[in-house]
């Protein structure tokens, strides 16, 4: 048996201690042992992002990060994303826009696209095509989720107010 | 999806994690971003004992430009990599490298250790003739990029040793092109072509290097292709012919995507285009 | 066949609107509720012991390392459980008058391992990540055996033999005919004749399966990701013999399907079986890497096809004979699958004369059945395709072959020569209106200017239509095509006193947004805002029993029976609103979601008023009049509903590469008036997309020794968003006369339609380079490869991106340039 190890992580602003084995996955620990379960598994392989959440504010796939690995960083879910009660703008734009079917797919397409949106504010097509690569729909087709994703862009354009996130991840600056 | 059980450390200096690495032996390994380790032990095609993770080792990070190279701490993730546009070919193989969540994780340091064929950087690393610089129980010592890469997945590192820095040629005056052939725009290099060409005064072509991804069991350099286009006049047609040298005495091995000539003819057409970047045309 | 009224009772004229989605709250935001999402206390874990080998002998199992461990508490093999089942997994198509060679198929494999992946023991432990060490830990002793992996290999004397007491590796031949085919082709002026390989494919919804079964009391409670909670409880109780009534199945949010949960599998059964054996619920979560071994394939067959046709360009007549590999064993419906193209065999054309065979073989490789579109993308494959290869060898545009043999809209209801008749349609309507939205001529001039700079794209169509529906139940039942099944749908209609509503319905989504549309066609008839409309599904502890979600059934048979319900439930508002207002029923109107007097406004109750009368009654109301406000609906369709419609796929590809680059996809599909447009839109993405995944990226791969090549999804290729185009979808809207919507399905259109489209387009971007065939999928090598092939034909050299270099440089010619003997021609 291995030796457990402690963990200290803020989900969504939650500061949290855990002892954990140390093979746990990040995405293991979110689901099962905090119960944030907004946040999926789709495949073994890096490949489908299902998973994805931020870690210290940047997308990465929970699945492919030990929980042991998060010691000390500030964890952003789904869950996290947008301010008390509210809708961040991509969780609007993904449910005015029909972005999304089954629905699995879509936490972690969103987490990855609010990455995207904060490395390129003002994508083109291709740029938010390319910029979601790293995560699989099978319902979609993508059409409509990156329609979403360029109006979401457009609305902050806008200068639509877009709630504070909540999770304190979010303000660790790049 | 689930790995084999293992002891985890997370040492805080260089010192200690060769220490720990020495001590554990074959089954201890080291952890860098993970991406490359951590989907082998999900799928249980690599089962450690011991894992020793680099994150709390001061000094591992950053990019700095120093004589005419980037010093490159192992650390420093493609993401980095990819926003760094100064550096270049580096910054564009790096933003190629299968999807922004694996790129904000993964290493240079990580990517070089593992040595696959089919990964970027070290093609990047054969191309530009960087070199690592490691640390074990034997003391530091320097590693040619030509010398790191031995086979497929494994490299002239010993056992206890760290990759503590990566230095690239700043290749300044040379101009570049990184062609990556992939079915999806996350998979792996089905072949992939990293050129780097100097003009003369004379427009004429003063030196080139040609790097190839995934012809081979490691990176390797066309250096048919390179003899053929060094010294001459940089047209179109001494690119073309140059380009058809580029799978010269290559074996690649094939797979579920390309047979052996398909990835000599892709090789080929990739060089040229990459050398046609790298050459402004 | 007649025509259903179609009454307008469209209330206040929710449908048709494109109403966001009552699902989407909770998916946005992380609280759906899939199946890996529940715990219930107590939970084990169960993990599979599964073959490495294709096929062999189980020479021991050596069950005790696991057992020793802590967090073990069982470890199960066939043997061990036998007792627990009363009867094996059921394959329900039991044609009349035919033998299918039916294995006996348990939930774990005793005595002989058939392929890959191959249950052959279950581990229960108290740890999620304890019972994977533990199932490691399991050592089974194999004796290899001889395996056989290509179809047609295994039809050959002397090829080893999947299971042996059948002495052959042929499952069943199938045959139907219509009209005169031997004359057809006796008199006819060409003849065009192709193998096709349509390959195997994978569902891979992003959610794997998974289940936990609960037991309580006497009672198991079977939470699984599948589209079949009722099918499910029917078939478990078969299985185990534990009465239907002791069951229950409920389908939690289901994270995406494509088919691929339309089956009871073996691990629901082990967690049903050893729930109640141990009395703690059992969860199992299937890994990707089991889902693409233990999940069924799709397609997977090789079609001879052979068409006649007149000199004018009248297609008079069609052979097929369909080799469907149907891998080792079998699922609810894997021999019947291949069959399902057959209603829509004659395409969209009046095809006088057919002959449809099919013959079925067992290989060591996981079962094929059920995968989006089912038998019809295979057909429409190959009938698109030979269209197009009649209109080359007659030299006719293929779109003016098309239009030539559309059967005309005036003669709908139209009777096929194999006695199918379709409901409603106007083919030539939907393929004017994509050529007005491509602009067939501007990408002609284009294609041909680009030609000359060495690029080369094409363009490539498919009109299709598409049977669904599912389904009229004497058509595929036990007397018809022999399914034990039916395929009726019903639903509840409940109003509460305070004059919300809930409806049940026996499908069961995964996706398709059930929920908002079928709120909108009962807020309708209701008189309510679907805001204040719940649905429920999925759980077979509530509501009437139903026949669930697959075969594009959702909205022609489950909306249809939702829109019938609520039709009676309003009738009884209007009752009891007559009652309480003093006038006749059949003057009692509904107008802005107000229940009125005609003519007058101002005498008028709202649906919340009338059920607060139908819950506490007053003593106006006529005692003949039953208290309560609730009417269920079982529908049983009369006929089929047939989709059609007509798709185009402009591609670029680089000759240098063999890549493939999808410029514009458009389509325009008719599934009749929308309940909601951008439900449709949807659906007709997901399908193409997933066609298109086919086409160009997707395919599982067996090795020769039966090893599963593409195991993970490193191998087995989803386009991603960076790999598809942004679809120009458009409709026409033709009424069916089945139902009173006038609706037909579209979950499945998308997908039958657009591979020929992609196939034709890439064949007729290569055709100046002189590529005539490709077998999907078109992957970068063996496009590539088909260049080669083509241009080692001598026609001259290839104009390559080198060669066009060294020629401009040259300042000469070094070859022809594009050559094609009908370059610029209609694909």
């Amino acid at each position: 048996m291995s030796v457990n190890v402690r963990v200290q992580i803020a989900v969504n602003g939650v500061k949290q201690e855990l002892e954990v084995e140390p093979r746990l996955l990040l995405v293991h620990l979110l689901r099962d042992r905090l119960g944030l379960t907004g946040t999926h598994v789709g495949c073994d392989t890096t490949n489908c992002g299902a998973c994805t959440v931020h870690l210290n504010g940047e997308a990465v796939k929970s699945c492919t990060v030990l929980a042991a690995q998060a010691d000390g960083a500030q964890v952003t879910t789904i869950e996290g994303l947008a301010a008390d009660g509210g809708l961040h703008p991509l969780q609007e734009a993904f449910w005015e826009h029909h972005g999304l079917q089954c629905g699995y797919c879509t936490p972690g397409m969103i987490m990855a696209a609010a990455d995207l949106l904060e490395r390129n504010p003002n994508p083109s097509e291709q740029e938010v095509r390319h910029g979601l690569e790293g995560n699989l729909c099978r319902c979609t087709g993508y059409h409509n989720i990156v329609k979403a994703v360029m109006a979401a862009a457009g609305s902050a354009r806008a200068g639509a107010a877009a709630p504070a996130p909540a999770g304190a991840g979010e303000e660790v600056a790049r | 999806m689930i790995p084999a059980e293992f002891d985890y450390e997370a040492p805080e200096s260089l010192e200690e994690a060769i220490r720990m690495l020495h001590e554990n032996g074959e089954d201890a390994k080291l952890l860098a971003g993970g991406h490359s380790l951590l989907p082998l032990m999900k799928l249980r095609l690599a089962a450690p004992t011991v894992l020793i993770d680099l994150r709390r080792i001061p000094g591992l990070h950053g990019i700095q430009r120093e004589n005419g190279s980037w010093r490159l701490g192992p650390m420093t993730r493609h993401a980095d990599l990819q926003d760094a546009q100064e550096l270049g070919v580096v910054a564009r193989a790096a933003s190629l490298i299968a999807d922004q969540q694996v790129r904000n994780r993964g290493t240079i340091g990580g990517s070089l250790a593992h040595g696959d064929p089919a990964s970027d950087l070290p093609t990047v690393l054969l191309a530009t003739e960087g070199e690592v610089t490691a640390r074990g129980t034997g003391g530091q010592r320097t590693i040619a990029a030509a010398d790191l890469f031995q086979d497929f997945l494994t490299t002239s590192l010993a056992h206890d040793e760290v990759i503590t820095e990566v230095r690239l040629p700043a290749m300044d005056g040379y101009g570049f092109g990184y062609e990556k052939f992939t079915r999806r725009a996350e998979d792996w290099a089905m072949v992939g072509v990293c050129a780097l060409v100097k003009k003369a005064d004379d427009g004429s072509c003063e030196d080139v290097r040609i790097g190839l991804t995934h012809m081979a069991s490691t990176p390797l350099r066309a250096s048919a292709a390179e003899e053929a286009l060094r010294g001459q006049g940089l047209d179109a047609e001494s690119i073309a012919r140059a380009a058809e040298q580029a799978a010269e005495g290559t074996e690649p091995p094939g797979d579920l995507n390309a047979t052996p000539d398909y990835k000599r003819h892709l090789a080929r057409t990739l060089t040229g285009r990459a050398l046609r970047e790298a050459a402004g045309l | 066949m007649s025509t259903v009224e179609q009454p307008a009772t469209r209330g206040d004229g929710f449908v048709g609107r494109a109403m966001k989605r009552k699902e989407d709250p909770r998916m946005i935001t992380g609280r759906g509720n899939y199946i890996d999402d529940l715990a219930l206390p107590g939970t084990l874990w169960a993990a599979l012991v599964r073959s490495p080998e294709a096929h062999a002998k189980i020479v021991s199992i050596d069950k005790s390392a696991a057992e020793e461990r802590s967090d073990v508490v069982g470890v199960f093999t066939h043997e061990d459980l036998k007792g627990d089942f009363a009867a094996p997994m059921p394959m329900v198509w039991d044609p009349p008058g035919m033998e299918v060679n039916t294995p006996e198929h348990w939930p774990l494999a005793g005595g002989e391992v058939k392929h890959v992946g191959d249950p052959v023991a279950i581990v229960i432990g108290t740890d999620r990540y304890g019972v994977v060490d533990a199932a490691e830990g399991v050592i089974v002793e194999y004796e290899p055996l001889p395996a056989v992996v290509d179809p047609e290999a295994a039809l050959e004397d002397g090829s080893p033999l999947v299971w042996e007491q059948f002495g052959t590796n042929k499952t069943h031949e199938w045959s139907i005919a219509g009209g005169d085919v031997e004359a057809a082709f006796a008199d006819a002026d060409v003849v065009v004749k192709q193998r096709l390989v349509n390959h195997r494919t994978a569902g891979a919804p992003i959610e794997t399966r998974g289940c936990i079964a609960d037991p309580r009391g006497d009672r198991v409670t079977l939470y699984s990701a599948t589209q079949i909670p009722h099918i499910a409880r029917f078939v478990i109780s078969l299985v185990t013999g534990i009465p239907e009534d002791k069951l229950r199945v409920v389908a939690p949010d289901v994270g995406g399907a494509f088919g691929s949960k339309i089956n009871v599998f073996a691990e629901e059964v082990l967690a049903v079986v050893l729930a109640r054996r141990l009395g703690r619920p059992v969860k199992w979560i299937e890994s990707r890497s089991e889902n693409m071994a233990v999940v069924h394939h799709g397609r997977d067959q090789i079609d001879y096809v052979e068409f006649a046709a007149k000199r004018d360009g009248t297609v008079t007549g069609c052979r097929v004979r369909v080799v469907a590999d149907l891998g080792a064993y079998y699922l609810q419906l894997t021999p019947w699958i291949p069959q399902l193209g057959f209603p829509v065999a004659t395409g969209c054309y009046r095809m006088p004369n057919i002959d449809l065979k099919f013959e079925g073989v067992f290989t060591n490789k996981f079962p094929t059945d059920a995968i989006r579109g089912a038998g019809r993308p295979e057909a429409t494959h190959w009938i698109e395709l030979m269209i197009n290869k009649v209109a080359e060898e007659l030299g006719m545009d293929p779109l003016e072959l098309r239009r030539k043999n559309f059967i005309p809209k005036e003669e709908f209801p139209f009777t096929t020569p194999l006695e199918i008749t379709y409901d409603s349609g106007d083919y030539h309507g939907t393929l004017d209106k994509l050529l007005q939205n491509l602009d067939l001529d501007a990408f002609r001039r284009e294609q041909a200017e680009l030609r000359e700079r060495g690029v080369y794209r094409g363009v490539g169509f498919s009109t299709y239509v598409e049977v669904c529906g599912l389904a009229p139940s004497r058509a595929v039942g036990p007397q018809g095509v022999g399914i034990q099944g039916a395929g009726w749908e019903s639903a509840m209609v409940r109003v509460s006193p305070s004059g919300t509503a809930t409806v049940y319905t026996g499908t069961s989504p995964h996706g398709q947004g059930h929920d908002t549309g079928f709120a909108q066609i009962a807020a309708d008839r209701l008189g309510l805002d679907p805001e204040n409309v719940e649905v429920i599904h999925g759980d077979t502890d509530q509501g009437p029993w139903g026949w669930d979600t697959y075969g594009s059934r959702t909205l022609a048979v489950g909306g249809e029976a939702v829109a019938r319900a609520a039709q009676k439930v309003q009738a009884k508002a209007k009752r009891i609103c007559a009652a309480m207002l003093e006038a006749a029923p059949e003057d009692i109107e509904l107008v802005d979601n107000k229940f009125q007097v005609r003519g007058s406004p101002d005498k008028a109750w709202t649906m919340a008023e009338i059920a607060g009368a139908a819950h506490i009654p007053p003593q106006e109301l006529p005692a003949d009049i039953e208290p309560g406000l609730e009417e269920t609906s079982f529908y049983d369709p009369e006929n089929f509903v047939f989709p059609f419609g007509a798709h185009a796929c402009v591609v670029e590809v680089d000759a240098d590469t063999g890549k493939v680059d999808i410029v514009r996809y458009l389509s325009v599909d008719d599934c009749g008036p929308a309940i909601n447009p951008m439900l449709i839109d949807g659906q007709v993405h997901g399908g193409v997309a997933h066609a298109i995944g086919q086409a160009l990226y997707e395919q599982v791969i067996y090795d020769e020794s039966g090893q599963l090549v593409t195991g993970t999804f490193v191998d087995y290729a989803l386009p991603t968003a960076a790999e598809l185009p942004s679809f120009e979808t458009d409709r026409t809207e033709t009424p069916s006369p089945v139902n009173t919507l006038g609706v037909k399905g579209v979950g499945e259109a998308g997908t039958i339609a657009a591979s020929p489209a992609v196939t034709a387009a890439v064949m007729d971007a290569l055709k100046p380079l002189g590529v005539t065939w490709l077998d999907m999928p078109l992957t970068p090598m063996r496009v590539w490869q088909a260049i080669q092939e083509a241009q080692g034909g001598g026609d001259g050299p290839r104009r390559t991106e080198q060669a066009r270099d060294l020629d401009e440089h040259a300042g000469g010619s070094a070859g022809s340039g594009p050559t094609g003997p009908e370059e610029g021609g209609a694909s």
